[in-house]
């Protein structure tokens, strides 16, 4: 049976929606369930799983509506919207008390001395809420994406004029005066400052810091848009230049994936002229001009951190792309793996939760193995070109493609758990993940991929086979779910678990070579 | 306030949109509060375009 209810003017975030649909997916007799408001993105869903009904025909994005196909043997559509009141009504409790003004304006009354906003609205409507912000003189962290290129030129157009931060659109990560923002880890105070064009890159960096027994003074993201012709960097110089005259910040990291000439050359001229060193890490871009900067560039994430790490110390700066344990302990580690492989194992399955972690593997592996992806280093190794599960496959999953109608997979970790059920199989050699904690991520990311491991195992068995499992940890151990706990986790269930993603990718990287992959 | 001015002084932060953001920040003890946000003129897009307009006034 196909049903549906429509609340005229309920308005609850996509997030608590999605995460309460799963919820009622699991009850008995539900065969598809979706909670949302009604805009066209959501109802587009609808239809796609042929739900669509005479109710949704007059849904407006300011109303919410339960959609469910289920076996009305088993469960009604009462006890489905009774299942969605008792969830909202749970957390409405665990909120109760808190005063919460209809308006960014009376937030701001209310609040007195409010000095961010941090917005995270559907995308079409952020852009002005973000303007509000800025003339009233806030700072703007802005994690909502789908905001128009122009939209975004013009709020850091303000924000510049104001000397204030615009951080975003799409922007996920940032630690303002020791606050993680949105996706961030909880890392020492110190005196490291970071401006991050890309999240999870921001992310490995700072946790890798505070693992090397430093920390961070500030850490400013931008958006990943922000060195694109059409913005010219304005985020990451009015950053560099708070963190120049900033008096608690001693080294600088920029990360981002490779700017557009022209703002390269904006930012590498600001650099020339700073009297702090400065570490860039431009993704795989070119390193002359970095050099030729008077910084440093970076081979890998950790190796920002590694370097950030030795210039505050007065430490001897040097490429690190090797491994923290002793070579024998590595070829050991190879050798174990490779031979617990059948011959007819061949392939790389990296299901990645963090967008620049992937990069980061697709753009080392790429070097010497064909690796198809969604995020691809050349478009004739697009995912669609290989078909079937015959290759090397690095994924990005949390790219729109994945995430229609669901969290992001560093939120809920639904996504991976399905693609190791439908891209691990006989042929799959060596699995690689990142499992990012920290504020923002899902509770226990780390057992969501140890019972995704176990169970791809146990189909294994049927055909006498085993996997290697390898995976890093971005996290800090003062992260609400705990670096130590994620990684002995891991560990049980049999995983490989390396000190950073760039290790983990080289080992990979051995593995593959060992076995001829 | 200018960028260095904010590092000096401790975060308040309005949220807008996901409450999680909201939680955690209150987890940590953030001064913070969420705003209990609507999409101007019921989700819609002429109207709130109006609406937007006759704000900037």
């Amino acid at each position: 049976m196909i049903q549906s209810i429509v609340r005229k003017n309920a308005y609850y975030d996509s997030v608590t929606l999605m995460l309460i649909s799963r919820e009622m997916k699991s009850i008995e007799g539900v065969e598809e369930v979706l909670v949302g408001m009604g805009t066209e993105l959501n109802l587009d869903l609808v239809r796609n799983l042929k739900m669509f009904d005479a109710n949704l025909e007059d849904v407006t994005p300011n109303d919410l509506f339960i959609a469910a196909k289920f076996n009305d043997e088993l469960v009604t559509m009462e006890q489905l919207v009774n299942s969605f009141d008792e969830q909202i009504n749970r957390k409405k409790e665990a909120s109760a008390g808190d005063y919460r003004p209809p308006t960014l304006r009376s937030a701001i009354d209310h609040l007195g001395g409010a000095n961010l906003v941090q917005i995270s609205i559907p995308g079409q409507y952020a852009a002005e809420e973000a303007e509000t912000a800025l003339k009233a003189g806030l700072h703007v962290m802005m994690f909502s994406d789908n905001v128009s290129i122009k939209d975004e030129l013009r709020l850091k157009q303000v924000a510049v004029e104001k000397g204030l931060l615009m951080m975003g659109p799409d922007c996920g990560t940032a630690i303002i005066n020791g606050v993680p923002l949105c996706f961030a880890n909880v890392v020492s105070k110190g005196r490291i400052g970071l401006v991050g064009a890309s999240g999870t890159g921001t992310q490995e960096i700072t946790v890798r810091i505070d693992q090397l027994g430093e920390g961070l003074s500030q850490v400013i993201g931008t958006g990943g848009r922000d060195l694109r012709e059409e913005i010219g960097g304005l985020m990451m110089i009015q950053g560099i230049e708070a963190l120049l005259k900033d008096p608690e910040t001693d080294v600088i990291v920029l990360v981002s994936k490779p700017p557009h000439p022209t703002v390269e050359k904006k930012i590498v001229d600001l650099v020339k002229q700073a009297d702090k060193p400065v570490v860039i890490d431009f993704i795989g871009g070119d390193a002359a001009s970095i050099i030729a900067a008077g910084a440093t560039p970076c081979v890998s994430l950790e190796d920002a951190a590694r370097k950030a790490v030795a210039l505050l110390r007065g430490e001897k700066v040097e490429d690190f792309d090797g491994f923290d344990a002793p070579e024998e302990e590595i070829e050991k580690l190879v050798s174990d793996a490779a031979s617990t492989l059948a011959a007819d194992q061949k392939y790389l399955r990296a299901l990645y939760t963090g967008g620049t972690l992937a990069d980061e593997a697709i753009k080392y592996l790429g070097e010497n193995y064909p690796i198809y992806s969604n995020i691809p280093l050349t478009p004739d190794r697009a995912l669609a070109n290989l078909g079937g599960l015959e290759g090397h496959i690095c994924l990005d999953l949390g790219e729109d493609e994945f995430t229609r109608g669901r969290p992001h997979p560093m939120i809920d970790p639904l996504t991976r758990t399905e693609f190791f059920k439908t891209h691990v199989d006989g042929s799959t050699a060596v699995v690689l993940v990142d499992v990012v904690i920290g504020y923002g991520s899902h509770e226990d990311p780390a057992g969501a991929v140890a019972e995704s491991v176990n169970a791809a195992r146990e189909r294994l068995l049927a055909e006498n086979k085993d996997l290697v499992v390898v995976a890093s940890v971005t996290g800090t151990d003062k992260d609400p779910q705990d670096l130590a706990q994620s990684i002995t986790t891991l560990e049980r269930a049999g995983i490989i678990v390396m000190p950073s993603n760039a290790q983990a990718v080289r080992l990979v990287g051995r593995i593959m070579d060992k076995i001829g992959a | 306030m200018s960028v260095n001015e904010l590092f000096k002084q401790d975060l308040k932060v309005i949220n807008m949109g996901l409450e999680s953001f909201y939680e955690e920040l209150r987890s940590q003890d953030v001064d913070t509060i969420h705003v209990d946000w609507k999409p101007a003129a019921g989700g819609d897009k002429k109207m709130a375009s109006l609406l937007g307009r006759l704000k900037g006034l």
